[in-house]
């Protein structure tokens, strides 16, 4: 959604305001659950949103205002959150709002001294560490970091590393869907 | 209650003070505050200090069935709670995002490096298990609520004892500490969290920040690790960007600090082993000593001192001499002076059709007059003298009354009034009219 006028107490007077609101649909996950938002689970993703974008997002350029972010998982498999910044970044790419670069997220774990790209559902319940990363490919900046369950010091370049090479993987389809999709746009504009 | 604001002098004095590497309290970048563990007298409770910042944990047990999807696993519980205790700023009941935050860092940091073995926890497959809760409680904020929160947590689950049990076929027999000796939980290994905070888009970094520094810091990131340097979580929070060798640096000096403080937690935790089976005292009301008025001290930390001097005259050589004073107080009447004179009012003719050239008191720092000081009151400063002869126009602002002093030059303060006889009025009459205003408040 673009940018969005209001918000009273807490506006910044210098900045835009990015609030984020992150829920799961009843019928995303194996099994139906029952509150699709407000647990802390919920609480805690949608700040990290809040984090990577407020980084990302040149928010000088919008005083007083308020960008909202809303993002809802259809279907869990794995890798929710990275799956949430990839979309929301094509989002804030269609609304127009000037971003410093795309914000690439991918998850990575390590299955016996292999470190694995993009973990799906089964793979993170298996209970070996995942790590999080959020990226600005151009610069290597990393927004956001995260990593739970044990991981030894040595092998987190590794990890680290596979991560970012997915996340320079994904910089790239999406910047081709979103080239595409301007294409598209000014094709049907033009006439 | 809001908390108090960090004002831009302070910001700006911190923020430099870090540029040459110096923090307020004397230490180095990467240099933790005092550890101090100290424990009550029951099993699993335990207070952490680490320099000010105070988080009291507590531990207790008791038996449920377990969750359907583990049968064979014990549930583990965290809450960390913040009340205003800790400082002015947090609010009861209020879910803040720093809570939802610090909560979320402890559960990770607990329950999926999985410290605690929760097989043991099991009593009976599928209907009765442990449940562990842990509950944290800030006392006191001075800073990295997140280290001593962890370090906290661990110490009390390292030192909770929970009430032995035998089962027999299907029947269970819960033990009371009397009867059998209560028995320690399964711990793998002690997860430590170590805070960075950066400055300045990454460029200076700090180990344990204070709460000031907390305030200006650009961004956090939180290492948990244990002491075989496996890293248990990290976390980086507050919208920096890192670059990958960064983080690989700060998992480096955390191994390092973990390595101290774990150190330092098992010595406390044998210590009150022996006391506890030497007999003596144990608990609180030994650790906080009662011959001091307050509990709440703080060490000695060595300052260098040796350029102050050299400082403190450069500075002094330079600074501008003081501005002129004005000396000598202005008597008009006996009974009322001034100090300095004031500027002309450059509202131009706001109510009045007459422009006064008598000097205005508007900006004046207090006159030592009794007058003065009961005109001054309020707001704004539509000042203006009279002249003696003049009747003043009066503007229909509802503005209080005017009291003129008569017929001396007194300059005064007054607000433009709405009756109009105002020449010579005696000083009686100004006393009553004062005397009324007065009764009309």
């Amino acid at each position: 959604p673009p940018q969005i006028r209001g918000s009273r107490s807490k506006a910044l007077p210098d900045r835009a305001l990015v609030n984020c609101q992150y829920s799961m649909a009843t019928f995303s996950t194996g099994e139906r659950r029952r509150r699709p938002h407000g647990d802390r689970q919920a609480g805690e993703l949608a700040l990290h949103l809040k984090q990577t974008f407020e980084a990302a997002i040149l928010t000088e350029l919008y005083p007083r205002s308020q960008i909202d972010i809303y993002v809802q998982i259809l279907q869990a498999d794995g890798g929710n959150y990275c799956a949430c910044v990839n979309a929301a970044t094509l989002a804030v790419m269609d609304a127009g709002i000037p971003m410093r670069d795309y914000v690439c997220a991918s998850s990575a774990g390590l299955a016996e001294d292999t470190p694995l790209a993009d973990l799906s559902s089964p793979e993170e319940a298996a209970g070996g560490p995942q790590l999080v990363l959020a990226l600005l490919p151009a610069s290597g900046q990393i927004a956001l970091l995260q990593l739970s369950a044990r991981l030894h010091q040595e092998r987190l370049e590794a990890v680290l590393d596979a991560a970012g090479e997915a996340c320079r993987a994904l910089h790239a389809v999406l910047d081709g869907v979103v080239r595409e999709r301007l294409r598209e746009v000014t094709v049907l504009l033009g006439d | 209650m809001k908390a108090t604001p960090l004002s831009n002098c302070e910001r700006r004095f911190l923020l430099r003070a870090i540029e040459e590497r110096k923090r307020l309290d004397g230490r180095q970048c990467y240099d933790y505050r005092n550890v101090r563990i100290s424990f009550g007298a029951d099993y699993g409770c335990c207070i952490v200090e680490l320099g000010k910042t105070r988080v009291l944990a507590q531990v207790s047990c008791e038996l449920v069935p377990p969750k359907p999807n583990r049968p064979t696993e014990g549930i583990l519980f965290f809450n960390l709670e913040l009340s205003p205790m800790a400082a002015p700023g947090f609010e009861p009941g209020r879910q803040s995002e720093l809570l939802v935050k610090l909560n979320r860092l402890i559960e990770r940091c607990l329950r999926n490096s999985k410290c605690v073995d929760t097989e043991s926890l099991c009593i009976i497959a599928g209907e009765k298990v442990w449940q562990i809760r842990l509950d944290l409680h800030l006392l006191n904020h001075d800073g990295n609520i997140i280290d001593a929160a962890s370090i906290a947590g661990i110490v009390a689950l390292c030192h909770f004892r929970r009430p032995d049990v035998s089962v027999q076929g299907e029947e269970v027999t819960v033990y009371t500490p009397e009867e059998r000796d209560p028995v320690p939980l399964s711990i793998h290994h002690m997860p430590v969290c170590v805070s960075f905070a950066f400055f300045q888009q990454g460029t200076y970094l700090l180990v344990d920040p204070s709460e000031c520094e907390e305030r200006v810091m650009d961004g956090l990131l939180v290492i948990a690790m244990n002491k075989h340097r496996e890293i248990c979580t990290i976390q980086s929070s507050g919208g920096i960007m890192l670059v990958k060798d960064q983080v690989l640096r700060c998992s480096k000096i955390t191994a390092v600090k973990v390595a101290e403080i774990t150190e330092l937690i098992q010595k406390a935790l044998e210590n009150d082993q022996k006391v506890r089976k030497e007999g003596g005292k144990f608990g609180f009301a030994e650790s906080i000593p009662n011959q001091k008025i307050t509990a709440f001290k703080i060490e000695r930390a060595a300052i260098d001192t040796n350029n102050v001097e050299e400082q403190a005259e450069e500075i002094i050589a330079k600074a501008d001499p003081p501005s002129e004073v004005f000396a000598k107080p202005i008597l008009h009447t006996p009974g009322t002076a001034q100090i300095g004179e004031g500027i002309e009012n450059s509202w131009g003719d706001l109510e009045e059709s007459e422009r006064e050239e008598a000097a205005e008191e508007e900006g004046e720092i207090e006159a030592a007059a009794f007058e003065c000081q009961k005109m001054e009151t309020e707001d704004t400063s539509t000042m203006s003298e009279t002249k003696k002869d003049e009747p003043i126009v009066l503007s229909d602002s509802e503005e209080e009354e005017v009291i003129i002093l008569e017929p001396q030059e007194v300059p005064k303060k007054t607000r433009t009034q709405t009756n109009s006889k105002q020449e010579n009025t005696s000083k009686k009459a100004f006393n009553k009219r004062r005397k009324k205003k007065r009764a009309a408040y």
